[in-house]
């Protein structure tokens, strides 16, 4: 019998509030499915669209890109910043036939953990039912 | 209100009558430089060339089809750190577009700078150039008056750079002065339009009252139909991008060479990302890809080059192709970055190179907007 299916998800969180979020989540003894491999950075608006993509390509099944809640970025705006980056991206990606819903942003504070849980786990579901990202069978890219 | 109005040509020598007109400028002291196309000796280029000597404009012209590099770099390399003189910019539409986005980018101080737009019928690429000016003698002469209503200038045998075949924006707006041959009998006069604050020229160049008749109906013509063949280009984009073997075939002639970021006016970084070791990995990672997916294509990272670069410059792109002129490849990077950067640019209500007030979208933001991008 084949292995299922188990997504692979690269995330990129906000040291000020969503990275928070899923240190509360695990200390707060959480569960949420291990599919994910965390990349801490200091501003959602620090995420450069190179990376997210080299995650795509690379053959990572989704992307998730946490920031603070609207008003409440440490920076003030780098959150803001941050969506219409990501804005661009998911344009370009469905504008070239890729599939831009592998990408989500979602804001998430310091204090949420039950919520990082819970996105983890609605992602995981959502790539399991879409299917792996057939960037993975390239070699030639 | 701008001052609009005509120049008489002396003889029905256009090319005499500009030269006259920028030499006008470096003799009356209204600029210490003027920065124009000017013929290589062997007379098969022209190149931007910064002009003190008004005997040097001997072999200017501003009308030659041929583009071998974008002025809008060169303007930033000659403001960039605020020099004390003043200069006037000979630019194309698409020159004066980039330097509209550079001047928001911080590269460009066009606080010293006179602007000059003209109008253009078209480009052809510089080896296309060089055969047809070795064979015709007064070349942009014999392009004006054998121009084609829908298609700009013509050539048998030639093509106009695709950049050209499809730009509906060949009419500079917002320069500080315009120099039009569109509609215009270029043997007995051209228009000139001055904005309101430079207009003391008007009188210093022999502006005279007038208007070129049949110039908005010519203007209308030609975009009518490079706008039809603008459309048509990308409605075969799209059709090429609905499968994904057609995306990797559309990019599978880059060699990473980086020619593109080299000739494209707006990527203005001094160090790029991807001439940096950031995507350089151990040897044994290469083997390890090759043994996950069975084989790697080397050097990797090709379509995340061109997918990157287009996420950086799509929102600034003006669609001047010179990005395609530098692809060893012919990558139709023109088409590809014209179809995408329309709607990129819809999202943020934005234009490259229409305004200098227009806020580039990634320097601003609104608080409500974009909700669709959340999950």
């Amino acid at each position: 019998m084949p292995e299922a299916f188990e997504p692979r998800i690269v995330a990129f969180l906000c040291n000020w509030c969503t990275y928070t979020g899923a240190d509360l989540a695990g200390t707060s003894r959480i569960q949420y499915p291990p599919n994910i491999r965390i990349i801490r950075l200091m501003c959602s608006g620090a995420v450069d669209p190179v990376y997210v993509l080299k995650a795509l390509l690379d053959g990572a099944d989704g992307v998730l890109i946490g920031g603070c809640h609207p008003g409440d970025c440490h920076y003030q705006s780098g959150n803001y910043k941050a969506r219409r980056r990501v804005a661009i991206l998911q344009s370009v990606l469905r504008q070239l036939g890729l599939e831009e819903d592998r990408v989500w942003l979602r804001w998430i504070s310091a204090s949420e953990g039950r919520r990082f849980a819970e996105t983890v786990t609605e992602m995981v579901q959502y790539l399991k039912e879409k299917g792996p990202n057939p960037m993975r069978g390239e070699w030639a890219i | 209100m701008p001052t609009r109005g005509t120049i008489p040509v002396a003889q029905g020598d256009l090319l005499g009558t500009l030269r006259r007109l920028l030499s006008l400028l470096l003799e009356q002291n209204v600029v210490d430089a003027v920065l124009v196309p000017v013929a290589t000796p062997d007379g098969r280029n022209l190149v931007p060339t910064l002009v003190r000597d008004p005997e040097r404009l001997v072999a200017a012209d501003p009308v030659a089809p041929v583009m071998p590099i974008q002025s809008a770099r060169v303007v930033s390399q000659l403001t960039f750190t605020e020099p004390t003189q003043r200069i006037a910019a000979v630019l194309k539409a698409c020159e004066w577009r980039a330097t509209v986005e550079l001047t928001k980018l911080r590269q460009v101080n066009l606080d010293r700078v006179l602007t000059i737009g003209v109008d253009c019928y078209g480009t052809f690429g510089v080896l296309d150039y060089g055969a047809m000016a070795a064979e015709t003698p007064d070349l942009t002469m014999r392009l004006l008056e054998e121009v084609h209503p829908t298609e700009g200038f013509r050539w048998p045998n030639r093509e106009l750079r695709t950049a050209c075949r499809i730009c509906e924006h060949f009419v500079p707006q917002g320069v500080d002065v315009r120099l039009e041959w569109i509609g215009a009998d270029v043997r007995e006069a051209i228009g000139i339009e001055l904005q309101e604050k430079h207009a003391a020229l008007a009188e210093r160049l022999g502006v005279q009252e007038g208007d070129l008749l049949g110039r908005e109906e010519a203007i209308a013509r030609l975009r009518e139909a490079r706008l039809e063949r603008r459309d048509q280009a990308f409605a075969a984009f799209r059709q090429q991008v609905r499968t994904r073997e057609g995306l990797l075939s559309l990019f599978s002639a880059c060699l990473r060479c980086h020619n593109c970021t080299v000739t494209c006016p707006i990527c203005y970084c001094r160090e790029c990302i991807f001439r940096t070791p950031t995507f350089d990995h151990a040897s044994e990672q290469y083997l390890k890809w090759a043994g996950r997916r069975g084989a790697v294509r080397m050097p990797t990272d090709t379509l995340l080059f061109q997918i990157t670069r287009l996420n950086h410059m799509v929102a600034s792109c003006v669609g001047c192709g010179v990005c395609e002129d530098g692809c060893p490849n012919d990558i139709p990077l023109t088409v590809i970055f014209r179809a995408i950067g329309q709607e990129v640019q819809a999202l943020f209500h934005y234009e490259a190179g229409r305004s200098l007030e227009e806020e580039l979208p990634l320097a601003v933001f609104r608080e409500d907007e974009l909700h669709v991008v959340e999950r």
